[in-house]
């Protein structure tokens, strides 16, 4: 067994002399972790607005007021009708329409509750529905204003509403970016130890030396373990420099305490660098194990509620989030980071994961051909 | 091995799909001889290589290397070849006493071993000064010797050789056959493939393949007499003739 010694001590030196590998290891969890929470981010600001105000009374001014002050919104134009204000999202400089009905005033007054109509530009979804959901909400504390200025405490029973015909709810968070970052994690940790085992080895069948490997009696297990044992390395380097980002420059620390995260982190390592070693065993060359990379990693990433969550998706979808070993990975990463759970409060999706390491690496293994 | 054969295949075979690279071939080869095999670009050389190194299935015959089944037994065949590869397969990215203490790692020498083995290599090719340059800034014909020296750096019964002079000038290609000789010489059995037909003539015997197939095996005088040649060339540009398989 002492030939792993030996092969170990080469990785490690050919990893080192890697003109790029040791500047990424350090390079890319500070760019990830400095860029992404800042960029990714779907709360959205400066959604051009077109007002039909039909009434032009000292109420609809008053809503129109508001709509101004607030900062998610830019009146881009107060259009005398509504199609004139659809043009205007037909040409793109509008996004969302606010139209406030002629009896706007008298139906407060008389009818005690109004209709306004919101009509939003939906073909980017997420600004469509903070949008509307924005508006609607300076609509209600609009209509409270009204209704206290209305009613003295006394008549509270024939308080006068607004309703708003569509109602959306979407939770937009406020700490989105705390939400995002264990994710961040996980998405780095996954594209090191699933990508570079795997071009590395390939790298070594078009150089041809797997061949004069494959002549020598080294056992493939002692092969691929030594191949592996470095990117755990750097897995775990990445991982560490990554939580004192996520400490340092955004004051977070996993409430579940970190022991949890580095188990966990462990075994996805293992498993997602066994990934890394099937496809390069069914690749003859970089550009077959690049781009089968690139279409797995692609898919593991966006069905794992990395950005979208899965219980948001179609039943087919959440079968194959469910069959994603990132899924599980996210899962306790947030919850360690923001539920502060514990071992034994992860310990299902853990052992999940652990089965995953298991079944990847035992593939890993077998599908390795020493002999053509 | 009592009957002195370190290599016995008969109808060996090897089938890429509905091409046969390697058609029924069947040769012994002698404990301690240097046994040529020859053939146009194409033949079959290295497929047949690499089924006696292990790193390649038959598709049908059998044989034994160094005593063990080339089907059954390829990993422990694997601990008594050398083998060294038509491409130039050390690590460019480390240096030379690394390779060297790679390889002997691979096949279970101790670090005390190697470091002795090490600095006598190094001493026997005056390579000393280079000991520490990255193999990958070494000239053609160094990095050859250096991969021949690692082949055998632990005595293997046999050393495969494909086209180990390829591209080499011919002062080097001298002193490349000295250390082949070397290593005959010190009971390693050496397999080389080559085109250069005057490396044909250092040979103890030579077989040249044609379309896959063996079509003459005897010592380059015999071949000569046989072929009436004056030299392996003529003999081999006679047996070439037939090859119908274009390159």
């Amino acid at each position: 067994m002492s030939v792993i010694k030996y092969l170990i001590e080469k990785e490690f030196k050919q990893t080192l002399r890697n003109a790029i590998i040791p500047k990424m290891i350090v390079g890319y969890p500070v760019m990830v972790l400095l860029i992404f929470p800042w960029a990714i981010n779907f709360e959205v600001k400066n959604i051009k607005i077109d007002i039909v105000d039909n009434s032009k009374s000292s109420y609809s001014q008053r809503l129109i007021n508001k709509v101004d002050a607030s900062t998610y919104f830019i009146i881009n134009n107060v259009p005398a009708s509504y199609p004139e204000a659809f043009n205007d999202i037909e040409k793109g400089k509008a996004d969302i329409i606010l139209e406030i009905p002629s009896s706007f005033d008298k139906d407060l007054v008389k009818e005690k509750k109004s209709d306004v109509r919101i009509s939003a530009n939906a073909v980017n979804s997420t600004q469509g529905l903070l949008g509307n959901t924005y508006l609607t909400q300076i609509v209600n504390n609009f209509s409270q204003e009204i209704r206290g200025e209305l009613y003295p405490a006394s008549q509270k029973a024939r308080v006068p509403q607004i309703e708003i015909v569509p109602d959306y709810r979407y939770n937009k968070s406020l700490d989105y970016k705390i939400f995002m970052l264990p994710a961040f994690i996980v998405l780095i940790v996954t594209l090191i130890c699933g990508i570079l085992p795997s071009l590395n080895i390939v790298t070594e069948k078009e150089t041809g030396t797997i061949q004069q490997i494959n002549t020598t009696p080294v056992s493939k297990f002692s092969f691929i373990l030594a191949k592996l044992i470095p990117y755990w390395t750097i897995g775990i380097i990445i991982l560490t420099i990554s939580f004192f980002m996520v400490w340092l420059v955004y004051g977070l620390l996993p409430s579940g305490g970190y022991g949890t995260l580095y188990i966990a982190s462990i075994v996805f390592i293992i498993g997602v660098s066994g990934f890394g070693i099937i496809i390069s065993n069914y690749s003859d060359t970089l550009q077959q194990s690049m781009f089968l990379i690139l279409f797995f990693i692609l898919i593991i990433i966006l069905l794992s509620g990395l950005f979208t969550p899965i219980s948001g998706m179609p039943a087919w979808a959440q079968a194959i989030a469910y069959g994603n070993p990132l899924t599980y990975f996210m899962e306790i990463m947030r919850l360690v980071y923001l539920k502060g759970s514990s071992l034994t409060d992860v310990l299902k999706p853990l052992g999940i994961l652990g089965l995953f390491m298991l079944f990847l690496n035992s593939w890993a293994v077998v599908s390795y051909r020493k002999r053509g | 091995m009592s009957n002195n054969d370190v290599i016995k295949v008969s109808g060996l075979t090897k089938k890429f799909g509905h091409f046969t690279a390697v058609d029924h071939i069947s040769f012994d080869v002698k404990e301690g001889e240097i046994f040529g095999f020859l053939g146009a670009n194409g033949a079959g050389k290295t497929t047949a290589i690499q089924m006696l190194c292990g790193i390649s299935k038959p598709t049908a015959g059998k044989g034994t290397v160094a005593g063990y089944d080339i089907l059954r037994e390829n990993e422990k065949i694997k601990r008594n070849i050398g083998y060294m590869s038509q491409k130039f397969s050390l690590y460019e990215d480390l240096r030379v006493w690394e390779n060297i203490r790679l390889f002997g790692g691979i096949y279970g020498l101790n670090d005390k071993q190697i470091a002795d083995k090490t600095e006598e290599l190094l001493t026997r090719l005056k390579f000393e000064d280079q000991r520490n340059a990255m193999v990958r800034s070494l000239p053609l014909g160094w990095k050859q010797k250096l991969a021949f020296s690692v082949a055998i750096f632990h005595t293997p019964k046999i050393v495969f050789l494909d086209e180990p002079t390829g591209g080499v000038d011919p002062a080097m290609r001298r002193q490349f056959w000295e250390m082949i000789y070397e290593a005959a010489d010190q009971g390693i059995t050496v397999f080389v493939t080559t085109h250069y037909m005057d490396e044909a003539e250092y040979c103890n015997r030579v077989s040249i393949m044609v379309d896959g197939r063996i079509d003459a095996l005897d010592s380059p005088s015999a071949l000569k007499q046989q072929y009436d040649a004056v030299n392996m060339d003529q003999v081999f540009r006679k047996l070439a003739r037939k090859s119908t398989r274009a390159e």
